[in-house]
């Protein structure tokens, strides 16, 4: 009993992070329809950054946890933001008429660069941080007990804070009107003088600010990471989008929560050898028998 | 059309860009963490700016020139025709070119020496698995990122069909053809419904599972420590200095005994299929069912309304591919002697792919090329090997985005009917 609740708050962490990253995803796809590759790598370069800015901040004799935390956040996400603006200048802006095929290719193209351009830099060796917040809240269930980590609480409250100033974007300011308009129809949005390209640089910006927020996070609580992190829980962060219905906003958080709860689960309760082999299953599944997923409208292709 | 290049505009580009790569290279490329500390390398990232504004002003003057609009011009009309269609009665003037080329390739083993005999096999391998993607992606246009997946589907079945089975490497050939299109059609079928986009991540997901399968069943896989593969033998002679049962091939022809003769052994066989892959593909995109493949590729809802089964043509595709792949990983398995998990990574996939993209979506001779160019550039040029994904990457980018079609163009005989026999 005490595992499985244990494992339900671990998930419940886990997955509001794969919600995170899986809104780029989804708002990406909603917009341009295509499946931004490169997406999970602007995750990974974020905690690369995240590191930077924790080692920079101690070296000038910063050590009070509140300031790292909000530094960290505003500065990774302000410079993951440029990544992601600048990905979508290079490799997808000159691809915009073009076959989806040729995005795809040209996105998995920047993914790799990504990837190699971090490594070289950076060294392929894995990195880490030092364990910043320590101590946890414990209840006692049964003869076990549940322990919940300061810092899974503070991921919780980021990560909902993150979403819910998202979601507020998007469905109350003009900016969020300007994205609804381009994702529903680019042309007409166009017509009336909405400059969609520049919509779907901010797309890509708040996608990558997302994975930032996630990166920091993730790499916070976790502490260690190398160049191919990203690989993985950009996979796993699809199949949360793909699971809630991919161009759906709320879909993707739930998404992102269900999938990382029932991870959680079966490597706690079956085996953690195999639950990345389980997610990726279940991709499988979703996509064989309900592509649009949970929350998502059938797509109709259009002549 | 009589452009001023205006220099300002220019420099102000510059900027913009220099700064950006300021922001962008400045924390990861200037700031190299070391344990919890970091080493500062801030003259990296002042070059790396440089280039970057450099860079920027040249494009900027450049595309404001004639030359410059007249790319921009042709870029954005999307001129970009598909396949050259020749003449019904074309006859090339270079068919005496294969037969040199086969007269040549046989050669090979007995003048080059064991060490580049082996990269020219590594070579073939890789000419097979962009034969096998290139009908898959380049024909029939479906975004396959988890190809690998069959390749090891091959592979371990050779080494672990030899250990539980007692199969050798005649009988795995065809059956590991057979086993990977078995696996083709179980993945493809129920996906190739859906989306393009779709499929891709799925194959995506499937080469994982594959190889965290293959990594974590230590019980059937060995695990990371892999599974050693036999060698092919010729009727019944084995290539190895001492054999257990019957003779060694050496004993046998009385000859000297050379570590040298399996691989030679192995490319011979490995060159003849090849030489059947490319012939058996060459036909196919003759005949209705290759026809099909390029259509749907080309557009999926014009062949559906004129009565194509779009699974069915796809599922041929897709294993016919892998079967190919198939193949490919059995003689990767007998090459190497041995299989681990490691060799089938997204990287592997992410590098046929290159393969294809760089030798031309359908293109036969360009993924011959891009193969060979690829696998043995990178054995030449070893002080940059570090460098190579990172090549890879942006070879993608800038090819589709220059030349989404491949290098080399797509040719194809026209079709006219006989005199005299319709009308």
């Amino acid at each position: 009993m005490d595992i499985v609740l244990q494992q339900l708050v671990n998930g419940l962490t886990l997955g509001s992070v794969y919600g995170l990253i899986a809104i780029g995803y989804t708002m990406v796809y909603g917009i341009i329809g295509m499946i931004n590759f490169a997406h999970g790598d602007v995750y990974m370069v974020s905690a690369y950054i995240t590191a930077i800015v924790v080692a920079l901040l101690s070296f000038f004799g910063i050590e009070s946890f509140p300031i790292i935390i909000i530094g960290t956040l505003f500065i990774t996400i302000a410079v993951t933001g440029a990544y992601g603006w600048a990905i979508e200048q290079i490799a997808y802006r000159p691809l915009r008429n073009s076959g989806r095929l040729s995005a795809l290719i040209s996105a998995i193209g920047m993914s790799l660069i990504l990837q190699n351009y971090v490594q070289i830099s950076q060294g392929a060796r894995q990195q880490g941080i030092p364990t910043m917040l320590t101590g946890a809240v414990r209840f006692d269930v049964g003869d076990g007990f549940v322990q919940i980590t300061y810092m899974k609480l503070v991921i919780l409250l980021v990560a909902f804070l993150g979403m819910g100033t998202l979601t507020y974007i998007i469905q109350r300011t003009k900016l969020g009107r300007m994205c609804r308009a381009t994702q529903q129809d680019r042309k007409m949005a166009s017509i009336l003088g909405i400059n969609t390209d520049r919509v779907i640089s901010i797309v890509f910006v708040i996608g990558a600010s997302m994975a930032a927020l996630a990166g920091v996070l993730i790499t916070l609580d976790y502490g260690a990471f190398d160049f191919y992190v990203g690989f993985i829980i950009g996979i796993k962060a699809f199949t949360a989008a793909v699971l809630g219905g991919i161009g759906s906003l709320p879909g993707a958080m739930l998404g992102g929560i269900i999938l990382g709860v029932s991870e959680s689960l079966f490597a706690g309760l079956i085996s953690s050898d195999y639950k990345d082999v389980f997610s990726f299953s279940l991709l499988v599944i979703i996509l064989i028998f309900r592509p649009s997923g949970l929350l998502g409208k059938p797509e109709v292709e259009k002549v | 059309m009589n452009a001023t290049i205006d220099y300002k505009k220019s420099t102000i580009d510059a900027v913009i860009a220099g700064l950006m790569a300021l922001v962008l290279f400045g924390p990861v490329v200037g700031v190299v963490l070391q344990g919890y500390g970091f080493t500062t390398e801030f003259d990296r990232v002042a070059w790396m700016v440089a280039v970057v504004a450099i860079g920027r002003f040249a494009i900027s003057s450049f595309l404001q020139s004639n030359k410059g609009k007249e790319i921009l011009f042709k870029h954005s009309s999307g001129d970009d025709t598909g396949v050259v269609v020749k003449s019904p009665d074309y006859k090339s003037n270079m068919v005496w070119i294969i037969p040199v080329v086969i007269l040549i390739g046989l050669m090979v083993p007995f003048i080059a020496s064991k060490y580049v005999l082996t990269v020219i096999i590594l070579g073939l391998i890789y000419v097979l698995l962009g034969l096998g993607l290139n009908i898959v992606v380049g024909l029939a246009g479906l975004l396959d990122l988890g190809f690998v997946g069959f390749y090891a589907i091959g592979a371990y079945g050779l080494a672990l069909g030899y250990e539980y089975l007692g199969l050798g490497f005649w009988s795995m050939l065809p059956i590991a053809a057979i086993l990977a299109a078995i696996a083709g059609a179980i993945l493809g079928f129920p996906v190739l419904r859906m989306h393009g986009d779709y499929l891709a991540i799925v194959t995506l997901g499937f080469g994982e599972i594959i190889r965290l399968i293959l990594n974590n069943w230590s019980a059937v896989t060995h695990g990371p420590n892999g599974v050693s593969a036999p060698l092919p033998q010729l009727f019944g002679l084995e290539f190895k200095r001492r054999s257990r049962d019957g003779t060694p091939f050496h004993e046998f022809f009385n000859l000297d005994y050379n570590s040298g003769f399996k691989y030679m052994f192995v490319y011979l066989i490995l060159f003849i299929v090849v030489l059947l892959v490319l012939h058996v593909k060459q036909r196919l995109v003759k005949m209705p069912i290759g026809r099909a493949w390029e259509a749907l590729r080309e557009d999926e809802i014009a062949c559906r309304s004129l009565g194509l089964n779009h699974v069915l043509v796809k599922l041929s595709a897709f294993m016919m591919g892998a079967s190919v792949a198939g193949i490919a990983g059995v003689f990767f398995a007998t090459y190497q002697g041995f299989v681990n998990p490691s060799s089938f990574t997204f990287m592997e996939s992410a590098l046929i792919l290159a393969i294809v993209v760089l030798g031309g979506m359908g293109s036969t001779l360009g993924v011959v090329i891009a193969a060979f160019f690829l696998t043995v550039a990178p054995e030449l040029l070893r002080e940059f090997a570090e460098y190579r994904v990172l090549m890879f990457g942006i070879l993608m980018v800038v090819m589709m985005i220059w030349k989404p079609r491949g290098l080399v163009r797509v040719t194809r005989t026209g079709f006219a009917t006989r005199k005299g026999v319709l009308k």
